[in-house]
């Protein structure tokens, strides 16, 4: 076929050749239900090219603009989902878009802005690299912009772009955005280590969505698009401990074991030495099998088979994890929930849990607190957690699991609850840094094997770190102790002066050890 | 055409690696997680993909699953012709099935019109199949960006005893968590290419190389034009109307299904290259061309909700 030579076929060829170049950039988009997200999203493919001739159609035909000029139309019903929907014109359902440019492929979580439906924007941001937030320039931040980025943070979303819309409505004030932006910014210190990129957009003009706005000369930013091709969502944590939920074994001969799954976080090669877990058994790999051949080393999000070197016994719902640096393994998880069930959360409550690829029994044990999106996350004590609330609780499993804490990972740090009668998914959970087991386990990972009586600083109400600290500090005590009396009774050889000096040095010196210790936790620098 | 650059380019980690190794990560976990799971095989460039994906996921065994085909008895001789010699050349397992009932009945599309031959030979053909086999989950090719219901259909999507499917009851699916569990006669159906568009359809075939019926090239085909659709004459069952004389016309398809209610379109494209650039140059979505979902403005849905795949 004879191809003319023009701008428009170099670029489509582009597509056919370079795609490989190109990445994949999953966001979440959310706003109050009057921040007009649908016009913005259906803005931003319209003046990027993408919407075809026929949906413009049946858009004109929906919308009766059968004569207006297509840049006037309402674009927000492209992403008019479910005829149920339409019949009472709000939003269900979490729906998702895909768009591409020539950089970046795109898939859009568009969530649904009802606080009733926090569900589905907690589900979309689970998967999310970056959030996009947005604000109505005329309302300000309300307290749902609010608990959308609370939301989105809370789940692990890193960037997040606020988009503050209806530019238009406000004579694109450059005041009105720097008083939004200032006042997101003083909350965003509550979000922890996130960052923020503010544009002021109209989606009714397409001001700063594709096109540069000509109304807004002093917002010198990306435009929402240029920002969403060029945000960096490399993972942040390159140093990651390698994991693989074991899927499925793979058994087609009788030579031949393999462990299929998908990597969840670090990377593989042959020869390197691995724990199986929660059994604790280790051994190495021998190869990384895929039907493009064997690999010399794989990564996060490649899905693989793997063979290892010794005949364990490793099946479905086993962590294939680093040697030297393994996953928590406990029956004890403690977790922030959200609670997306019909009825209430309460302690006692029966459900399955399914966290990577296992599957185990868990019951809710208290106390349980609410973390409440409504007041800027304020915790309070309660007895249980309605729908749609977030929290905090314990859960007790019938079987030690591996897992890591959810901020370490989020795949091997996150489950969901299934209601054992309807079979729904009723909870997502974030582990905190997992509580150490209440019984022995077989293979306990290095950082749950304290070796002195294990609930022992439970009494002291404080956490595995703080145990520790306080362990090592009690064993350099005595030893130091023995030491300064020596000394003391070989300068003073009197007894009870050495004694003394021992008593007011042990009262003393504990203290201030105890506190040098924790400071220097505070410290990364030098931890390999 | 430069096939070694793409070969060797596929060691990186570009979007579609990501899209691959989701759907391969999505099909074992059907398998590990159902007890009696079949892949739903339509003979179209979807279904090839799909089936390329599982022999990807169990490789270096096969599949752990049989195909099944849902044959209206109208398929393009084409179609049908390229199932079979597939399913042979990979030593797949393949199982067709024809609602009988309907055959029985004589329904066609052309007779009976093009919902209730549909309904019939497609939706409840498949739901027999299912039932007589006792299948718990089916996977299929269905993709999200294909109609605005199936944006919000979810990976794993549950079907009651009556196959039905219930938008406002589904699953959430965060992560990559999803849930299996349900009672007996329930089943799920699961669509592994959810988040492919058509455009990352034909760059991955392209990309691995996947055979596909050659109906997706143009060639010289005889057509009959009727209402704005253009009909391939591809065998004696279809009636002409009176005056209608076949006319050769260079065709191809962009979707395929049964042959009296698929349209054609003009094309000069006799590469996966060219169809991708017709595609990029294509200023109309596909559907557009498959005559059943224009019966009504949530069509789709509507059928989704009766069970049809």
């Amino acid at each position: 076929m004879n191809i003319p030579v023009d701008p428009v076929s170099i670029a489509r060829d582009a597509v056919i050749y370079n795609h490989e170049a190109k990445s994949l950039l999953r966001f979440i988009a959310c706003g109050s239900v009057d921040h007009g997200k649908s016009s913005l999203l259906g803005r931003l493919l319209f003046d990027a090219g993408l919407v075809l001739d026929d949906q413009i159609d049946a858009l004109r035909k929906d919308t009766g603009q059968l004569t207006d000029p297509v840049e006037d139309l309402d674009f927000s019903l492209l992403f008019d989902g479910l005829a149920a929907e339409r019949e009472q014109k709000i939003t269900i359902d979490l729906a998702y878009r895909f768009f591409a440019t020539e950089k970046r492929k795109f898939i859009v979580a568009d969530a649904p802005g009802h606080e009733q439906y926090t569900r589905n924007m907690a589900t979309g941001a689970s998967t999310a690299d970056i959030a996009l937030i947005l604000v109505n320039a005329q309302a300000g931040l309300t307290q749902q912009t609010r608990r959308h980025a609370l939301i989105a943070a809370t789940l692990g979303v890193r960037h997040l772009v606020v988009a503050i819309n209806k530019m238009d409505l406000v004579a694109y004030s450059q005041a009105t955005f720097a008083a939004i932006e200032a006042e997101f910014l003083k909350f965003a210190d509550r979000l922890g280590d996130v960052s923020s990129t503010f544009i002021p957009v109209s989606a009714r003009g397409g001001d700063n969505v594709v096109k540069r706005s000509p109304h807004m000369g002093w917002y010198r930013g990306p435009t929402l698009m240029e920002k969403l091709e060029t945000v960096d969502v490399t993972p942040r944590a390159a140093n990651q401990a390698f994991r693989m939920a074991v899927q499925w074994v793979s058994r087609p001969t009788p030579d031949f074991r393999g462990y299929c799954g998908m990597i969840a976080g670090g990377e593989v090669r042959p020869g390197m030495e691995i724990l199986v877990q929660p059994s604790g058994q280790r051994t190495r790999i021998a190869s990384i099998v895929t039907a493009n051949g064997e690999l010399d080393r794989a990564g996060v999000g490649q899905s693989v088979t793997l063979t290892l070197t010794d005949d364990v016994d490793v099946s479905r719902g086993d962590l294939i994890a680093e040697g030297t640096r393994p996953a928590h393994v406990s029956d004890r998880l403690d977790a922030r929930i959200f609670w997306m069930g019909q009825g209430t959360l309460a302690p006692g409550g029966r459900y399955h849990i399914k966290l990577g690829t296992a599957s185990a029994a868990a019951s809710i044990a208290g106390p349980m607190q609410l973390i409440d999106l409504a007041e800027d996350a304020a915790v309070k004590s309660v007895d249980r957690l309605m729908s749609n609330e977030f929290g905090t609780c314990r859960l007790e499993l019938d079987r030690p699991l591996a897992a890591d804490g959810y901020n370490q990972n989020r795949e091997t740090g996150s489950f969901i609850l299934i209601d054992a009668e309807s079979h729904d998914t009723v909870a997502m959970g974030l582990i905190e840094v997992p509580a150490i087991a209440a019984t022995a386990t077989r293979g306990a990972s290095a950082m749950t094997a304290v070796p002195m009586p294990r609930d022992l600083y439970k009494l002291f109400g404080i956490n595995a770190n703080q145990a520790r600290s306080l362990a090592k500090t009690l064993s350099w005590r005595v030893m130091g102790s023995v030491v300064t009396f020596l000394v003391a009774l070989l300068v003073t050889d009197n007894t009870a002066i050495a004694s003394s000096i021992v008593v007011a040095e042990i009262v003393i010196k504990i203290a201030f050890y105890y506190f040098h210790e924790r400071i220097w936790l505070l410290a990364p620098w030098g931890r390999s | 055409m430069n096939t070694a650059t793409l070969a060797t380019a596929s060691s990186t980690h570009s979007y579609l690696d990501q899209l691959e190794a989701e759907s391969i990560h999505i099909m074992r976990e059907v398998v590990a997680e159902c007890d009696k799971v079949v892949m739903l095989y339509s003979i179209g460039k979807d279904s090839s993909v799909l089936l390329h994906l599982a022999m990807k996921a169990f490789y270096p065994g096969k599949p752990p699953f049989p195909l099944l085909h849902v044959d209206t008895t109208w398929k393009f001789r084409e179609m049908i012709e390229f199932r079979d010699r597939r399913a042979k050349e990979l030593g797949v397992d393949l199982m067709v099935h024809i609602n009988q009932d309907g055959v029985a009945r004589g329904i066609g599309p052309i007779s009976h019109g093009s919902e209730l031959h549909t309904d019939v030979m497609k939706t409840q053909g498949l739901r027999q199949a299912l039932d007589l086999h006792g299948f718990d989950a089916a996977i299929g090719g269905a993709r999200r960006d294909e109609d605005k219901s199936r944006a919000k259909e979810r990976i794993f999507s549950f079907r009651n005893a009556h196959h039905r499917w219930d938008p406002k009851r589904q699953r959430p699916e965060p992560w990559r968590l999803f849930n299996a569990h349900k009672r007996k006669g329930e089943s799920i159906r699961v669509f592994p290419l959810s988040n492919w568009t058509e455009l990352d359809v034909w760059l991955y075939i392209h990309r691995e190389n996947i055979p596909v019926v050659p109906l997706y090239f143009a060639k010289p085909r005889p057509v009959v034009k009727r209402s704005e659709t253009l009909v391939i004459v591809d065998d004696n069952r279809l009636p002409l109307e009176p005056g209608e004389v076949p006319q050769i016309k260079n065709v191809r398809f962009r979707t395929l299904g049964c042959y009296p209610l698929t349209g054609a379109i003009e094309s000069t494209a006799t590469s996966v290259e060219d169809i991708i650039r017709e595609t990029l140059d294509s200023r109309f979505s596909e559907r557009r061309d498959r005559v059943i979902d224009q019966d009504g403005s949530s069509s789709m849905e509507r059928k989704k909700q009766e069970g049809y795949f």
